[in-house]
């Protein structure tokens, strides 16, 4: 059966040109990369020339940027590292509430070792605002955590805003950009940020990669307990084949035009709206529904049909979206982020679905998918 | 026969009998979705992980193996809405109930039948041993499963009609050991895991802490039927007509005989207690039960003789059924029968076929009302 893939915010499928350069690197390069002999130094070449890759991407310095196994850890690291390593100059952070899970749960974390955490709440768009920031900063405050843009509803925050506002307090800056990496241009001096979290298979990379930046200047130990490697900053031995790949995907996204991109699945957007309508599909966006956002990501509420059906029919018709995280059973839970947004009594956490686009997508499966998702809610409506 | 443009939602559970139903109508070449049903929530807040997961993830091997989809559904408020509360409320009421029968009712045969209706399902089946017959005029009857020890049957007699019309029995004439002999022989995960056993949601822990976290228990006086004092019960609740354990008192009556819950009264929150597996205040002759359903749908009469079970895994007692007003019927037995116990299910057969079933509300010896509530 023909399967069409709309799930590109949980992973994307890897570029051919990647899966080549990691089969490259996996046969002609096995070193370890911390070894002084000659397959150390082949390692150590391609580890280098990858990371000095990414940091250009970001506008940072090669020494900025430390490999870790995602988003996950980087945001781990970011945060539990930081907070323990300046637990002196206080005890307060500021976040949101509709960060990955990554956050949210270090920050659960730090809540439970004595840190006090203020969680924004974002508007019905699911954006904060950099006043909101500014009104909880204190002189305690030792680190904002703000996404890019949202992982569930595409929504984007205020970075540079928030970055400049936090230019001379003493609170670190930290953003988790996985999701906005490779589709925004992303600077972290025009943004003035301390940490950037971001995972290689988001872009068409392979899994279990990522980066964390961290400014020039900023110490902390590694989160892991080991090794020197990283320059002391991750333990464990670099998987140098999967940081070639993720060097490949960087470089392929490298040449795209964000802006065009962004107005390419902004399109995308407006066909599914088009179709919809067309068919007198009551639906509203959950998030903003202006360009200015993740338009890659499109969260919508369909009154009345539950998403597991929907989601299991879809499956069944060959369409791959969300409906939010499951628990280890399988059963769907409720959403912290649509929760947060709309309060936890709302029909939207039973109701609302995630499609999300990538480089492989085209105009004709979102019609597809348009025209599919219309016949089952409209089936679903009739059984009901 | 092409089954192919037929689809089949089966409930899966992660054990051995579902596993294989699933696999078997694969085979005959339908269109096959597994769905595990999550109908209880026991995530355990410390570690966020839900004891449901290690079924779900054999539910996800054996799918994947068989080479079928798999999903995941929340039945939990429609389990703890329909089931639960009705649960509770019987014992509440000092009655005995059978909460496996009310999920076949209300789970398995109302929220999955609508939950694969859909999925636009043509049949649902989940694993149970029983087997169907579609007589000429498209009737269709349920049998027992071919494995005496095993027959389902007695869970499956509030079943309605159009209900049966679209479930499927793979399994329902097979031997438990061939069942796992095909589990085996298909490579199925499941093949050896061993038989659920008790309520689903009870789990491996201890009934009467659990029932205790929902119901406060009241305890009371215990005493023979003569009125001699024999101690203090637990509360009513805890206790089931003709049950020996749990007594907590020895050898000091009449003879060396066991001690046993011979009579409950509700009222006075007294708990009767006797000696003697066969105390003449364990055995009936006629019984009250209501909200009577039958299968087929068919009448059978104002009164008929057929077959009964009283509990599940009994043997058949010869019985003449006497139909009342509102669902209720009057239930003679050819010969007394021990222990009938209000809250469980009188389940009645013509031969091979379960006719369809009620709920005992009173056991009668001689025409007088046991003291059993």
């Amino acid at each position: 059966m023909n399967y069409t893939f709309l799930d590109n915010a949980a992973t994307t499928p890897m570029d051919k040109e990647v899966i080549e350069e990691i089969n490259d690197k996996m046969i002609n390069v096995f070193g370890n990369a911390s070894s002084t002999n000659f397959y150390g130094r082949q390692a150590k070449g391609v580890l280098e020339t990858s990371r000095h890759t990414i940091a250009q991407s970001i506008g940072a310095k090669d020494t900025e940027i430390v490999f870790t196994s995602g988003g996950t850890e980087s945001d781990n690291t970011a945060i539990i590292s930081t907070a323990l390593s300046r637990s002196e100059q206080g005890k307060h952070i500021i976040t949101t509430a509709v960060e990955h899970e990554a956050v949210m749960k270090s920050m659960a974390y730090l809540e439970n070792l004595g840190f006090d955490v203020t969680y924004l709440k974002p508007n019905e768009e699911g954006s904060i605002t950099s006043e909101q920031v500014q009104s909880s900063l204190t002189d305690e405050t030792i680190l904002v955590s703000v996404m890019y843009g949202n992982n569930e509803t595409g929504a984007i925050n205020p970075i540079s805003e928030i970055g400049e506002l936090l230019k001379d307090s003493q609170a670190l800056f930290h953003v988790d950009a996985v999701q906005a990496y490779g589709n925004y241009d992303l600077d972290v001096n025009d943004l003035h940020v301390d940490f950037l979290s971001t995972s290689a298979h988001k872009i068409n990379g392979p899994k279990f990669i990522g980066f964390l930046y961290i400014r020039d200047g900023i110490v902390i130990p590694s989160y892991l307990k080991g090794g020197d490697q990283e320059t002391k900053r991750r333990a464990g031995t670099e998987n140098v084949p999967a940081i070639a790949g993720f060097a490949k995907a960087v470089e392929l996204i490298s040449g795209v035009d964000k802006q065009k991109l962004q107005e390419k699945y902004f399109g995308y957007k407006k066909i599914i709206f088009d179709i919809l309508r067309q068919n007198d599909i009551k639906f509203e966006v959950n998030g903003s529904t202006k360009i200015e956002s993740l338009n890659q990501i499109l969260n919508i509420y369909l009154p009345g049909i539950e998403r597991g059906i929907l989601l299991t029919r879809l499956d069944i018709d060959g369409y791959g979206i969300s409906g939010g995280s499951a628990c280890t059973a399988g059963s769907l839970e409720p959403s912290h982020v649509i929760s947060a947004m709309f309060g936890e009594e709302s029909p939207r956490l039973n109701e609302s679905i995630r499609i999300s686009f990538g480089k492989y997508n085209n105009e004709e499966e979102i019609k597809n998918f348009s025209e599919a998702l219309v016949k089952i809610v409209k089936d679903l409506d009739n059984i009901n | 026969m092409d089954n192919s443009k037929k689809r089949v939602v089966v409930g899966m559970s992660g054990g051995v009998d579902s596993s294989v139903t699933a696999y078997l109508l694969k085979q005959q070449g339908y269109d096959v979705i597994g769905v595990f049903m999550k109908n209880w929530d026991d995530s355990d807040d410390e570690s966020g992980v839900c004891t449901a997961t290690e079924d779900y993830e054999d539910v996800a091997k054996v799918a994947n193996k068989i080479g079928i989809p798999y999903y995941s559904v929340n039945f939990q408020k429609e389990y703890w809405d329909r089931v639960f509360e009705y649960f509770l409320d019987e014992y509440r009421k000092g009655r005995t109930p059978n909460p496996d029968v009310m999920c076949n009712k209300e789970v398995k045969f109302k929220a999955f039948l609508d939950y694969a209706n859909q999925l636009n399902a043509d049949y649902i089946a989940m694993g149970h041993y029983a087997q169907t017959y579609r007589d000429e005029e498209g009737v269709v009857h349920l049998l027992r499963g071919g494995d005496s020890n095993k027959d389902q049957t007695y869970f499956l007699s509030t079943v309605q009609q159009e209900q049966l019309q679209k479930a499927l029995f793979p399994i329902g004439g097979m031997q438990k050991s061939e069942v796992r002999q095909i589990a085996e022989e298909a490579g199925l995960a499941t093949a050896k895991k061993k038989d659920s056993t008790g309520v689903c949601f009870i789990g491996e822990r201890n009934f009467r802490k659990f029932l205790g976290e929902f119901l406060p228990a009241q305890g009371g006086q215990m005493m023979t039927p003569d009125g001699e004092i024999k101690g203090n019960h637990m509360g009513l609740m805890y206790y089931t007509i003709g049950q020996r354990s749990g007594l907590g008192i020895g050898g000091d009556g009449k003879s060396n005989e066991p001690w046993f819950v011979v009579g409950k009264d509700m009222d006075k929150n007294i708990l009767y207690v006797d000696q003697g597996f066969d105390n003449p205040l364990l055995y009936a002759d006629q019984l009250e039960a209501s909200d009577l359903s039958f299968i087929t749908g068919l009448d059978y009469g104002e009164e008929f003789h057929c077959t009964a079970k009283f509990r599940y895994r009994q043997q058949d007692t010869g019985v003449t059924v006497h139909m009342k007003e509102d669902g209720k019927v009057v239930v003679d037995f050819d010969e007394p029968v021990r222990a009938i116990t209000p809250g469980q299910e009188v389940v009645f057969y013509n031969g091979d076929e379960c006719l369809g079933g009620a709920t005992i509300d009173n056991a009668y010896m001689k025409s007088e009302k046991l003291q059993y509530i």
